[in-house]
């Protein structure tokens, strides 16, 4: 993907600098000594502290190897330090040390990457004292952080890990027009959210459109549909302004800086295109309101959230460059939710728009693959012409796109993060498990080894786990 | 008759016979339709009777609303409609053991039908909240689901759980009948017992002791020669089937205590119990499988709480070890349309296809007394789903779904919307 090219400087330049987020914009790439020098944005102390975990190499051998990029077939895959170093039908002799698995029989994909989670800040027992995924205090509180909630012994993270997820976006809830912004993490063991931080993935922000925002604030405003959207304009003058202050300083250096607002600092990185636009979004007509709301101030949503109607409009997602993230077979349990098809994903991939399957569930997140299958068969039972890579896709490179990581994983691509799942069957079989995950080639998870099936702080003492056998 | 079945209870019941006489006469109304006079041979496919092994290329003679003959050589009666099923898999229909559909707006929130406030409930009957009309019903057919039984929640005493099928034209119709009384233990019933656990047990031993003793005493209260009873009397009256045990209790309980509470109090006044949740079951699988109480449970469910920190997806396996006949009974937000799906992971998480097959056609059947359901034995009710290959896979689908013996539509408002924006813009 020619992203791949345009951005992957301004990535490893972000990276040695320390930042977390890389710009997404590639019109406008802000010098590395903008980064230093400005106060506004993504300030050094919040950088991740994830490393990456030794493995010796590892060659998959004789499995069914699904990359993402088009292609399945009978070969090998071979990672080392962390990449993926050769894949294809054959790869050569393998350095010394190499771990080798024999494949056959099974399948091997790239790691699964969830837009949409709220594991660590609606973390399992479920408890009230738990429940940190929505700041309902007001319908803009683009100022928090949801990895200012996220607790990393969430016992949902190794459950996620077995589902071969490598990668999710943690977002706020969606009670607030503008709800803060999104964590992107790697699902490995970690004792603070700083070691779970993808390093490199750029910061989303979620905004909610619908029911839920004009049902939290009925009292207050908004209170209809209309209400929220001149709420999100509201938000979006006020951070134009606060950006265009800061350009200002930025430039001439004159007198004291503009004081900060941590409000409109996450909307102005919006507007400067360095933060991605996660947007809740139910029904095809607010979809299209959004896209005009994203013209008016001159960004782009990257994705839209739930979109269980974007098959009604999924040519103006395409022309628009707006995946939709949706369900397989959810649907009908709100009003904004009642007109959900099975074909969704079917729908918006054959309009040519980036579909992306989430889950929003910390009980879906594990069974990714099976809601993939699920709205695969149903495109093609509906005559609709689903590939097998397309649907592997909607798992992985396509959720790797819409948070903006997938120049570096989502695909199995030499240079790309070795994030490999090796499932037991195929991952359109009810039946198959992810056998093994390695996560930036680390051995995150082995179903046929208890020593590598993490436990968090809260497991310990309840008991075992359980991941099926 | 059908007045009957809409009822709560069948009325004073002076004892155990009467009640399963005015049982078995519900059961044995027929639905008479002239389609379901007619007769259905489904010819050549993989049939799973569940009553006995697979039967390659088998028939399946279906007539008045019942399976009538199953087998290789089985003849195919003059006149009767032929269905090829020839490379197709043929199964009883599944019976989803805790379901909603039917039973409210399709999920809209507010809009359900099986909640009635308070806490002692027994005599609640959510039949007449039945909407033949609900969308939800032709989805859930399109998951080969052709029965159900709805839960009344809420409280210690819900109500009445009651089965139907997913076919009809009047909520009377679509009941077979109630089926079980829901009970719930746990801490979704402590603010019944005043905030504990101990006092909800407490309470639900009051009621039982009051019912037995207003059942030997009616004459002295119709005098009002009685003490107060803990609830009104038709309350009461409504407990009896289940205290006698000719309904089960159908047990909401997930925590190994609570699963232990429901044993021991069975065990004391000769209940009969089907437990539901059973989150932490395989803690006490053993004690189950001794008293013979079957689990109606969700496969996939793994995320502990205080109500489950033992939750683990190994649960049906490990009760299936222990000899526990289990049912699958797994809330899907897809919809009831999913529990074939439910079963495929619970043969993922262990458990035998046959078993998985069982867990949602014999067991629930079995466990709620429903004798003529759940196989595809000759006798049965005629609840048949043809599939395009292995019904627990994704790749599959139910092709034709006949209910009492009569084909139902598998038409949804799902597909109406798909078939509407298949281009776009849609054609105007």
């Amino acid at each position: 993907m020619h992203r791949f090219l345009t951005l992957a400087p301004l990535a490893a330049a972000s990276l040695q600098l320390g930042f977390d987020s890389a710009p997404l914009s590639a019109q406008a790439p802000p010098s590395a000594e903008r980064f230093t020098d400005t106060l506004s944005f993504a300030r050094p102390q919040y950088r991740s502290t994830y490393q990456r975990r030794q493995n010796p190499p590892v060659l998959i051998r004789n499995a069914t190897v699904m990359t993402a990029t088009g292609s399945e077939f009978r070969g090998s895959i071979l990672f080392q330090d962390g990449k993926i170093v050769a894949v294809g039908p054959e790869v050569g002799t393998p350095p010394p040390g190499t771990q080798v698995v024999d494949g056959a029989g099974k399948y091997v994909t790239p790691g699964l990457v969830d837009t949409h989670s709220h594991i660590g800040v609606y973390a399992a027992p479920g408890t009230q004292a738990e429940s940190d995924g929505n700041e309902a205090t007001n319908p803009n509180t683009a100022e928090v952080w949801a990895e200012h909630s996220i607790w990393p012994h969430d016992p949902q993270i190794p459950l996620a890990i077995a589902g071969g997820v490598t990668v999710a976006q943690i977002l706020p809830g969606s009670a607030n027009l503008i709800g803060g912004r999104s964590a992107v993490i790697r699902m490995v063991p970690a004792r603070t959210v700083q070691e779970m931080k993808f390093p490199g993935a750029p910061y989303g922000v979620k905004m909610a459109c619908g029911e839920n925002p004009k049902r939290v604030y009925a009292n207050l405003g908004p209170s209809t549909r209309m209400g929220n959207m001149a709420g999100y304009r509201a938000a979006f003058i006020q951070a134009e302004q606060y950006r265009q202050r800061w350009d200002k300083w930025n430039t001439e250096r004159k007198g004291q800086p503009p004081a900060r607002d941590l409000r409109a600092e996450t909307l102005a990185g919006v507007l400067r295109g360095e933060i991605t636009v996660q947007n809740h979004c139910y029904r095809a007509d607010e979809m299209a309101q959004m896209l005009d709301l994203a013209t008016e101030f001159g960004f782009k949503i990257r994705s839209f959230h739930h979109g269980v109607e974007a098959y009604k409009i999924a040519d103006l997602l395409a022309k628009a460059g707006t995946a939709a993230s949706i369900w397989a077979d959810w649907g009908g349990f709100k009003m904004e939710a009642y007109d959900q098809i099975l074909e969704n994903l079917a729908l918006v991939t054959k309009a040519g728009a980036v579909g992306v399957l989430h889950t929003d569930s910390p009980d879906g997140i594990q069974r990714m693959n099976q809601d993939a299958a699920k709205a695969m068969y149903a495109g093609t039972r509906a005559g609709l012409a689903v590939t097998r890579d397309q649907a592997i896709r909607w798992i992985t490179a396509n959720p790797a796109w819409a948070l903006g990581i997938d120049h570096l994983t989502g695909t199995l691509e030499v240079g790309k993060m070795a994030d490999v799942v090796l499932w037991s069957g195929d991952p359109f079989s009810v039946y198959s498990k992810a056998e093994k995950v390695w996560n930036e080639g680390w051995l995150a998870f082995d179903r046929l080894d208890k020593t590598r099936q993490y436990k968090t702080d809260f497991n310990l003492g309840h008991g075992e786990p359980g991941v099926g056998r | 008759m059908n007045a009957l079945r809409l009822e709560s209870r069948p009325g004073p019941v002076a004892g155990r016979g009467r009640w399963q006489a005015l049982a078995v006469a519900g059961m044995v109304v027929l639905w008479s339709t002239a389609a379901q006079a007619q007769t259905v041979a489904i010819t050549g496919g993989n049939v799973f009777p569940v009553s006995g092994p697979k039967i390659e290329g088998g028939n399946v003679i279906i007539t008045g609303g019942r399976v009538v003959a199953v087998g290789r050589n089985v003849p195919v009666p003059a006149g009767a409609r032929v269905i090829d099923a020839t490379g197709k898999w043929v199964t009883p229909g599944l019976i989803h053991a805790n379901a909603s559909a039917g039973a409210g707006v399709g999920g809209l929130g507010g809009l359900g039908e099986s909640r009635k406030q308070g806490d002692i409930n027994p005599s609640f009957n959510l039949t007449a909240g039945l909407d033949p009309e609900a969308i939800t019903i032709p989805v859930v057919r399109t998951g080969g689901v052709t029965s159900g039984i709805v839960v009344p929640d809420g409280g210690l005493l819900a109500g009445a759980a009651v089965a139907l099928d997913y076919h009809g034209d009047r909520a009377d119709q679509m009941a077979i009948r109630s089926v079980a009384l829901s009970l719930n233990l746990g801490a979704g019933s402590r603010g019944a017992g005043g905030g504990s656990r101990a006092g909800a047990i407490a309470r639900l031993k009051r009621l039982i002791a009051d019912a037995v003793e207003y059942d030997r005493r009616r004459l002295e209260y119709r005098r009002a020669a009685t003490q107060a009873y803990s609830a009104p009397v038709e309350e009461l009256d409504a407990l009896l089937p289940a205290i006698r045990g000719q309904l089960p209790f159908y047990v909401s309980a997930n925590r190994k205590m609570d699963i232990q509470n429901a044993i021991r109090l069975a065990a004391e006044h000769r209940l009969r119990l089907v437990i539901l949740g059973g989150v932490e079951a395989w803690k006490v699988a053993a004690d189950l499988a001794r008293a013979g109480i079957p689990v109606a449970l969700e496969p996939n469910k793994d995320i502990p709480d205080f109500e489950g920190l033992g939750a683990r997806l190994d649960n049906i396996a490990l009760l299936r070890e222990a000899g526990v006949k289990t049912i699958i009974a797994q809330g899907d937000p897809g919809g009831e349309r999913s529990l074939r799906y439910a079963a495929g992971n619970a043969v993922r998480n262990g458990i035998s296809w046959d078993d998985a097959l069982k867990s949602v056609t014999q067991w629930p059947a079995e466990a709620f007394g429903l004798t003529d359901y759940g196989t595809l034995a000759p006798g049965k009710v005629a609840n048949v789903v043809i599939w395009s290959g292995d019904p627990f896979e994704f790749s599959s689908a139910a092709e034709t779904v006949l209910i009492r013996g009569v084909e139902t539509s598998l038409r949804t408002r799902e597909h109406e919307l798909r078939d509407r924006y298949r281009t776009l813009p849609p054609p105007r």
